[in-house]
């Protein structure tokens, strides 16, 4: 259970393969979060990062097969997952896939598939997970947007699209849950250093995948329902959000 | 949503009246896997009385008094009623509370299920060492009479059980003979922690009730100043000729918190700049003082929802007790917790005696209680530094308080928990019993 200053105990990462989730994982055992469940496409990869968190005082690494794409299957993983004697706190949906830097924006087999995944999947594994984070009377969604959601780039609107789609959801949901006792926090980083991004040029106000994961504990401290990273992201975003469109087109970016 | 008088971590949980004692049966057998807990007038701080996806018992109906014998001051009560209302009934006819908290507005099962201490604990006890009997429904199946003697560990493992061995839905409660319903105090300054330990442990004896109140913003070599106040309830011949027997009495609470407080409302300014104050405006020594009772024991119950004003982040109370001997342990407490970058209002310490039940918090030492607002940054690693110091020190902190401590300290704090849930596990075989608390530390 969360207690009254923000520490959680139990944490499931959808995406449990992912840097962001991973060291969000890392930063919430430092505190008092004893259990993990992982959830990833490729479970057996993650024995060493299990290992770690055992090691940095983890008391429960379990490691789950979960496919963003497997729409049919999402409702009985979760309850899966959710058929145990301790609650979970605390649910990360941390999966995504960026798409191919230099493919066709008009590839249409690429852009579905990248919708299903960030944004079809996201709301087909959420919501089974919010029916039984209702049924267990308290916990946080932690949806992992992104700026791009805020005003799409040229270079990646798909991707932007699908985040949009995906953040919308998010805090509809976030809303519509007021006064069950769970809440959703939404997380809206910029470039992020990963393997996704690897060989991207970084974009301005660029972090890591740790300063995304202390803010996200910090988040949860606070019981924050938006968080940029870095913050001043926030007022940039805003600034450029009203930029007008013939001032937007002629950015490169 | 519920949450404690802390207001923080809110669940939701199906709350269900439970107005009359002889349905708790019904409730208790219909409990699923998220199980049940009562609840009172919601004066635990943390999570004792929050059962997220479960069922919530509320007893404020169920407050009946079945006898009350103005003889012996024996008197028996629905566990729902609140101890304004029993003083209310049993003050005029002579007889007091044995025990109090710093509230009225509790229930006498809360009073037994978190075994509270008043101010008179190094004297008297807690709650509990006054209840000469109670009724438990239990989730076994059966409805039980405890007494301290006739069912020894089932007793010990209600009181001070933060309601998870049943529903308590009476009690018999042995009163205290009070001539008057004023109290005789002595109010005086301390300069230093030094200062009032050593008054403390001097002259504590001499009174039945005794507090004090530590500016904990104030350093150097003013650490641990504080206000003293003690007394004892004044007899009719102390009483100046003519006053009533029985002080006018505030019906009511005189002021409101408004219900929307900016969080920054208190800050380090304005609560060192209280602080300040409270201590400046004390007398530096007032020997006998008539005050009303509710006064003397209950003067925040003058501000009605005074929980709000730490803004909507709400606020923890952090008390903790130190064995006797484990002063100097105190001193670095204090001083750390001057040292933290949190307003902390007035902290309360006082001497505590041995407590009754398996979990009761009071041990024979030195208890101090401190508010923080829940959003202060760093609060969490200093209280997990002081757990850390009373705990090895043999001390613990209060569960009835409690939204925060790391759960591994628990066994350490509370030895005798393994027997514990022995005794619960005879009362609750199916652990149906459920709350925040007991989830979140794994009781």
């Amino acid at each position: 259970v969360k207690d009254a200053l923000g520490s959680v105990q139990s944490l499931l990462v959808l995406g449990g393969g992912s840097e962001i989730g991973l060291a969000t994982a890392r930063a919430l055992v430092r505190g008092r979060t004893r259990t993990v469940i992982l959830a990833a496409r490729r479970p057996a990869e993650l024995s060493q990062a299990a290992a770690a968190l055992l090691e940095a005082g983890a008391r429960s690494v379990e490691r789950v097969e979960f496919h963003a794409t497997d729409l049919q299957g999402h409702e009985a993983l979760v309850n899966g997952i959710f058929d145990r004697d301790e609650d979970i706190d605390v649910v990360l949906v941390a999966f995504g896939v960026l798409g191919d830097p230099d493919g066709d924006w008009a590839d249409a087999d690429a852009a579905r598939s990248l919708i299903e995944t960030n944004f079809a999947g996201a709301v087909s594994v959420i919501l089974p997970i919010v029916a039984r984070l209702r049924r267990q009377g308290h916990g946080t969604l932690v949806v992992l947007s992104s700026v791009a959601a805020e005003r799409p780039r040229r270079s990646n609107f798909v991707y932007g699209a699908s985040k949009a789609g995906l953040d919308a959801f998010a805090q509809g949901l976030g809303d519509a849950l007021t006064g069950t006792g769970v809440d959703v926090m939404v997380v809206r980083p910029g470039f992020v250093r990963t393997k996704m991004t690897a060989g991207r040029t970084a974009a301005p106000f660029a972090t890591t995948p740790e300063a995304v994961a202390d803010a996200i504990v910090d988040g949860l401290r606070r019981g924050a329902h938006t968080v940029w990273i870095p913050p001043a992201l926030r007022w940039v975003m805003s600034a450029v959000r009203h930029l007008p469109r013939p001032l937007f087109r002629r950015l490169d970016v | 949503l519920l949450s404690g008088w802390g207001r923080t971590a809110p669940t939701r949980a199906t709350v269900i009246a439970l107005p009359q004692a002889r349905q708790a049966r019904a409730m208790l057998d219909q409990a699923d896997g998220r199980g049940i807990v009562a609840r009172g007038l919601g004066r635990s701080y943390g999570d004792a009385a929050q059962n997220s996806g479960g069922v919530v018992a509320l007893t404020t109906g169920m407050r009946a008094v079945g006898a009350f014998d103005a003889e012996t001051g024996l008197v028996t009560v629905e566990a729902g009623i609140s101890i304004e209302e029993l003083t209310r009934l049993t003050l005029p006819a002579g007889w007091f509370v044995p025990v109090t908290a710093g509230t009225r507005w509790i229930t006498v099962g809360g009073a037994i299920a978190s075994d509270i201490h008043g101010k008179n604990h190094h004297r008297d006890g807690g709650f509990a060492a006054h209840v000469t009997s109670l009724e438990l429904e239990t989730p076994a199946g059966e409805r039980l009479t405890l007494t301290p003697s006739g069912s020894p560990d089932a007793f010990r493992a209600t009181a001070g059980g933060m309601g998870l061995t049943g529903i308590i839905v009476e009690a018999t409660v042995q009163l205290i003979r009070v001539e008057t319903g004023w109290m005789r105090v002595d109010t005086e300054r301390a300069r230093d922690l030094d200062e009032l330990l050593d008054r403390l442990d001097r002259e504590d004896d001499d009174y039945r009730y005794s507090v004090a109140w530590v500016d904990l913003l104030a350093g150097g070599a003013r650490l641990g100043r504080s206000v003293i106040a003690r007394g004892d309830h004044a007899s009719l011949a102390e009483m100046p000729a003519g006053a009533a027997r029985l002080p006018p009495g505030a019906p009511g609470p005189r002021l409101a918190a408004p219900r929307r407080v900016p969080a920054t409302l208190l800050n380090r300014y304005s609560v060192a700049a209280f602080n300040e104050l409270w201590y400046r405006r004390a007398p530096r020594l007032e020997r006998g003082k008539a005050q009303p009772l509710e006064s003397f024991f209950y003067p925040l119950d003058g501000v009605r929802g005074w929980n709000r004003l730490y803004g909507p982040g709400g606020f923890v109370q952090y008390q903790l007790v130190v064995p006797l001997g484990e002063e100097e342990l105190l001193r670095r407490i204090v001083a750390r917790l001057h040292e933290a970058d949190a307003p902390a209002c007035l902290a309360v310490l006082k001497r505590l005696g041995s407590g009754r039940g398996l979990l009761s918090f009071p041990l024979t030492g030195w208890t101090l209680a401190v508010d923080f607002p829940a959003r202060s940054p760093d609060i969490g690693r200093l209280l997990d530094d002081a757990d850390e110091l009373v705990a090895e020190a043999g001390g613990r902190v209060y569960l009835a308080k409690d939204a925060r401590l790391r759960p591994e300290l628990l066994e350490a704090m509370y030895p005798e928990l393994p027997r514990w849930r022995e005794v619960r596990a005879g009362l609750d075989p199916e652990h149906r019993m459920w709350s925040d608390l007991a989830r979140r530390l794994g009781l």
